[in-house]
């Protein structure tokens, strides 16, 4: 019984956490973003005390049924077990809890939570590992079959499926997203639950709660026949069935044990309030000090290859250069963000946001301090002014929620104009892409003396520039635009 | 069995069936029948040229929409060359079915037209057809007499042939180089001796007819005919744009053009032979919006949208040939059948399809005919391909209303902001237009292309910020 309800609640959350990664539509993302607020990390980081507490008192109640339930990176580890068991069936076995590197573990993703070393609790954290999987390995496969559909209806003036640009954010990003496949895939499918019971931080944390849970599997040693099979069942190691102990700090509640007894030995029922009292912890948001991301900036610039043919024909298309990424001194965060400080300390770069980006403006970073977290560049689009996606997916309040209205008072960068690449200055066209397309105004031509020629040149009124990115996204230099965006250390509101 | 061999069996069988069908008058529909207004045993109609008696076809088979490799045209795929399995046949199913005048220039199809015709007609005898191109001297760099003269040398050799039937001064009335209509033409073939030049080379038997294409103003007219008139030159011929809603709405389309009624009206009072470009406007006025193809079906049940217009191109006295840029064998099929032989328009017929001229015109659709002049744009937007969606959806009658909030408005927006990302890249759309004009002078419409992109910039993005 327990394992059925288990399983069919583990479902509907897997299901959902992973539509919401794929980024399948918005209309149904919108209202199933619930499903990573309820995830542990994201509520701490967004000091959501409340959903926190929620957890506690369920962990409490019933156990570490979170990591059976809701944390999806648990449930894609049963599913690998499951194959792993379909394989080999009584695989497991019993091992002593290995508490100094739960605790070691623990310690370091703590001590990194507190002095905001990023790289190290974006790395370990459960629920954005899973996300990393998803947003790089799975969804570009569900694109492809997006943009397949997408094709396919075209020839039937239908327009249910639009395409999606197909492209590699980040190879780092990838590559840490395959081995922890790779590695936590065969982890489950030969031993179960390692990971969750040794390295995880929040199985750790839970670990303390459910030690002293109301509702746990306990073995009734008078039944038990020593036959072993619930011992070679346990994905998370924890039955002794020698010694006819359930380790409740590692046991995930999944129910297997109860359902592969043939005696009746094992229950999962309430226990004997002998220990039970509250367990506070140390975990309080801790106090951080403020640091800059000051990285060694060279203004990137690029001679605007724009050749004309000498004798004309008809037809035929010119050649577009592919964008590049300008070095920014300050990374440019999402509106909602308030700095690229508090992205940096609350961000768990769990890529949801960069899922649901319809824009192509988020990808992750590859900053080693901000490894994986999520930033902006405008190389295929801008931050379209009606659009607040990432700002209402975000669970941990890297991202706050916005509105469109208070979108267009945040600026969260502003433009920086190039001489050297401009249009008007490389080859005497007349231009102003991006006065004509800027969302604020900030931007106006006015005529100056370049080289001895008169050219009318933009100039950008940072006061009134969001960093939006549009003219940056527009302007015709390339491969480097000659205006772009550098981050605001802090968003100026207003 | 290769394409070509494919291609003759099914038209063999194409026959077959349509002799059975007219037999049995009752077909399984399993077999093919033949296209709409195909009949056996009808000839081609036929025209004189007052000046040299040729009997020219009154369809004539333009060279700029030629087939790719890739499918469609080069507009779709630039990148692809040209089909010259399916250009034979189609040049072999024109010769067979009567079409004896062919219309190509240097510049049509990223300048490989020439070629490609040549390569076609020469498989068959040179008196069995009628060649025209054009000097297309357009850019600057190449006004001189020396690079002139290359380009009418390099025709022929593409051509495969020693003499044109019909040279055209290609796109009189445009201006060009930083210089109005005048200046250009001037520039272009008469500063530089080029005109005297061709004078001579027809006098040599080199070309057998000279003449001009126009796009242009009234006045840029009357100047080029004022040379007619004072004896100065004579133009055999001239190549204008001419169909039914050009005849009074040219003008009114754009300010800087002239209505073909006008135009027709001043060639046909000199004895001028003209030929028609156009006559579907590259293809928009085949692809109507229902409640007007509705109301032509509804007027004469044979006649399909581009039945009617070839009709009104085909009808008076004065037109020599209609030039059609045909890509596919079924167009070619159906325009064809049309003229063979043509069934002019009554005058009721004419006076009925005027008013519905009116009515197409009120739609406002951007007058492109995708010639693709103006492209390639030197900042890569697939300018014919913004507009053709942009069009395609005023005929579909699908166009979003800006104000709109209701659930057409939502289907519709979706459908327009999908289609237009399936049929242009993004990076090609019209908000990278930057305006540096370089375009402009090089559209035969005279559609000031910037203005209209960032009109459709404005658009596109208030239907992108318009999400429920």
């Amino acid at each position: 019984m327990l394992r059925k309800i288990r399983i069919t609640l583990a479902t509907v959350c897997f299901v959902l956490i992973n539509l919401l990664f794929l980024g399948v539509s918005w209309g149904l993302s919108q209202h199933i973003a619930w499903v990573a607020k309820i995830q542990f990390l994201p509520a701490l980081l967004a000091l959501d005390y409340a959903m926190l507490l929620v957890l506690i008192v369920v962990t409490l109640l019933f156990g570490r049924i979170y990591c059976s339930v809701i944390c999806p990176l648990g449930v894609m580890q049963d599913l690998f077990g499951w194959m792993g068991k379909k394989a080999k069936k009584n695989r497991y076995s019993h091992s002593p809890e290995k508490k100094w590197l739960r605790y070691g573990v623990l310690a370091v993703f703590i001590l990194c939570l507190i002095i905001g070393f990023a790289p190290v609790t974006t790395l370990l954290a459960p629920y954005s590992a899973y996300g990393r999987v998803v947003n790089s390995l799975f969804r570009p496969l569900y694109d492809l079959l997006n943009n397949g559909l997408a094709a396919f209806e075209s020839h039937y003036d239908s327009y249910i499926f639009s395409e999606v640009q197909l492209w590699m954010r980040s190879v780092t990003t990838f590559i840490v997203a395959l081995l922890t496949l790779g590695v936590l895939g065969f982890l489950a499918w030969r031993n179960g639950r390692t990971y969750c019971n040794t390295i995880c931080p929040v199985g750790t944390i839970l670990s303390f709660f459910s030690r002293f849970s109301l509702l746990r599997v306990q073995m009734d040693k008078d039944k038990c026949k020593n036959c072993s099979l619930c011992e070679k069942n346990c994905k998370a190691s924890a039955i002794d069935f020698k010694a006819g102990t359930v380790d409740a700090s590692r046991c995930v509640a999944c129910g297997d044990c109860l359902e592969v007894c043939h005696f009746d030995a094992l229950h999962y029922k309430p226990s004997v309030f002998s220990h039970q009292h509250s367990a506070g912890s140390d975990l309080h948001q801790p106090d951080m000090s403020k640091r800059a991301f000051v990285t060694g900036a060279v203004l990137a610039t690029g001679a605007a290859a724009m050749a004309q043919a000498k004798i004309k024909v008809d037809g035929g298309m010119a050649v577009i250069e592919d964008k590049q990424v300008p070095d920014r001194e300050t990374p440019v965060t999402p509106p909602g963000s308030i700095s690229a400080y508090n992205m940096n300390r609350h961000c768990t770069a769990c890529q949801l946001c960069v899922s649901a980006c319809p824009n192509n403006v988020l990808r992750p970073s590859t900053d080693p301090l901000r490894f994986m977290q999520p930033e902006m560049s405008f190389e295929r689009g801008y931050c379209r002014p009606e659009c607040t996606r990432c700002s209402q997916v975000c669970p941990t309040g890297a991202i706050k929620p916005i509105t469109k209205e208070e979108k267009t008072a945040i600026h969260i960068g502003h433009a920086v104009w190039i001489e050297q690449n401009c249009i008007p200055v490389t080859n005497g066209d007349h231009c102003g892409a991006c006065a004509r397309h800027c969302l604020a105004w900030a931007i106006q031509m006015v005529e100056k003396e370049i080289n001895g020629k008169t050219v009318e040149v933009p100039v950008v009124d940072t006061e009134k520039c969001i960093g939006c990115g549009k003219c940056e996204n527009l302007c015709p230099a390339r491969p480097f635009s000659a205006i772009y965006v550098e981050g605001n250390t802090m968003h100026h509101i207003n | 069995m290769d394409r070509r061999e494919f291609i003759k069996h099914s038209a063999a069988a194409v026959a077959a069936t349509s002799v059975l069908a007219t037999a049995c008058k009752n077909n399984n529909g399993k077999s093919p029948l033949p296209l709409e207004g195909e009949s056996e045993g009808a000839s081609m109609s036929l025209r004189t040229n007052p000046n040299t008696g040729d009997q020219v076809s009154l369809l004539g088979f333009g060279m700029m929409r030629l087939p790719v490799q890739a499918g469609g045209t080069a507009r779709e795929n630039p990148d692809s060359p040209i089909d010259q399995d399916a250009v034979n046949e189609m040049v072999d199913y024109a010769l067979e079915h009567g079409v004896n005048f062919f219309d190509t220039s240097p510049v049509y199809c990223q300048g490989l037209s020439e070629r490609a015709t040549g390569i076609a007609l020469s498989r068959h005898p040179r008196k069995s057809y009628y060649i025209s191109t054009k000097l297309s001297n357009f850019s600057p760099e190449i006004w001189s007499l020396k690079e002139s003269k290359a380009m009418f040398e390099h025709s022929l050799k593409d051509l495969q042939t020693d003499y044109i039937d019909y040279l055209l001064l290609h796109g009189l009335g445009m201006g060009g180089g930083g210089r109005d209509a005048d200046g250009a033409f001037r520039g272009r073939f008469i500063e530089n001796g080029l005109l005297d030049w061709l004078v001579e080379q027809k006098r040599k038997g080199r070309i057998r007819n000279l003449g001009f294409s126009f796009h242009g103003s009234p006045e840029a007219l009357a100047s080029i005919l004022r040379l007619h008139d004072e004896g100065k030159y004579h133009w055999d011929f001239a190549l204008i744009e001419l169909n039914y809603l050009d005849w009074h709405y040219a003008n009114e389309i754009n300010a800087r053009n002239t209505d073909a009624e006008y135009l027709y009206g001043e060639l046909e009072k000199r004895g001028i032979p003209m030929l028609v470009m156009e006559p579907l406007l590259g293809g928009r006025l085949a692809k109507q919006p229902d409640a007007i193809t509705a109301r032509m079906r509804k007027k004469d049940s044979r006649f399909s949208p581009a039945a009617w217009a070839f009709r009104f191109a085909g009808t008076p006295k004065g037109i020599l040939s209609v030039l059609s840029g045909m890509t596919y064998m079924e167009h070619m099929r159906e325009n064809i059948a049309t003229y063979s032989p043509l069934v002019p328009l009554s005058d009721e017929e004419n006076e009925w399809l005027l008013t519905l001229a009116r009515d197409i015109y009120e739609l406002k659709a951007i007058p492109c005919t995708a010639c693709n002049y103006c492209m390639p744009c030197p900042y890569g937007l697939n300018i014919p391909g913004i507009f053709a969606h942009y069009n395609k959806c005023i005929a579909e009658g699908t166009m979003p209303s800006v104000d709109g909030r209701d659930n057409e408005f939502q289907r519709n927006r979706r459908a327009f902001l999908v289609g237009y990302d399936r049929a242009v890249p993004s990076v090609r759309q019209a908000d990278h237009c930057i305006g540096c004009d370089h375009c402009v002078s090089h559209c035969p419409q005279r559609i000031d292309i910037p203005k209209e992109m960032q009109r459709i910039d404005r658009f596109v993005d208030q239907l992108r910020q318009a999400n429920s």
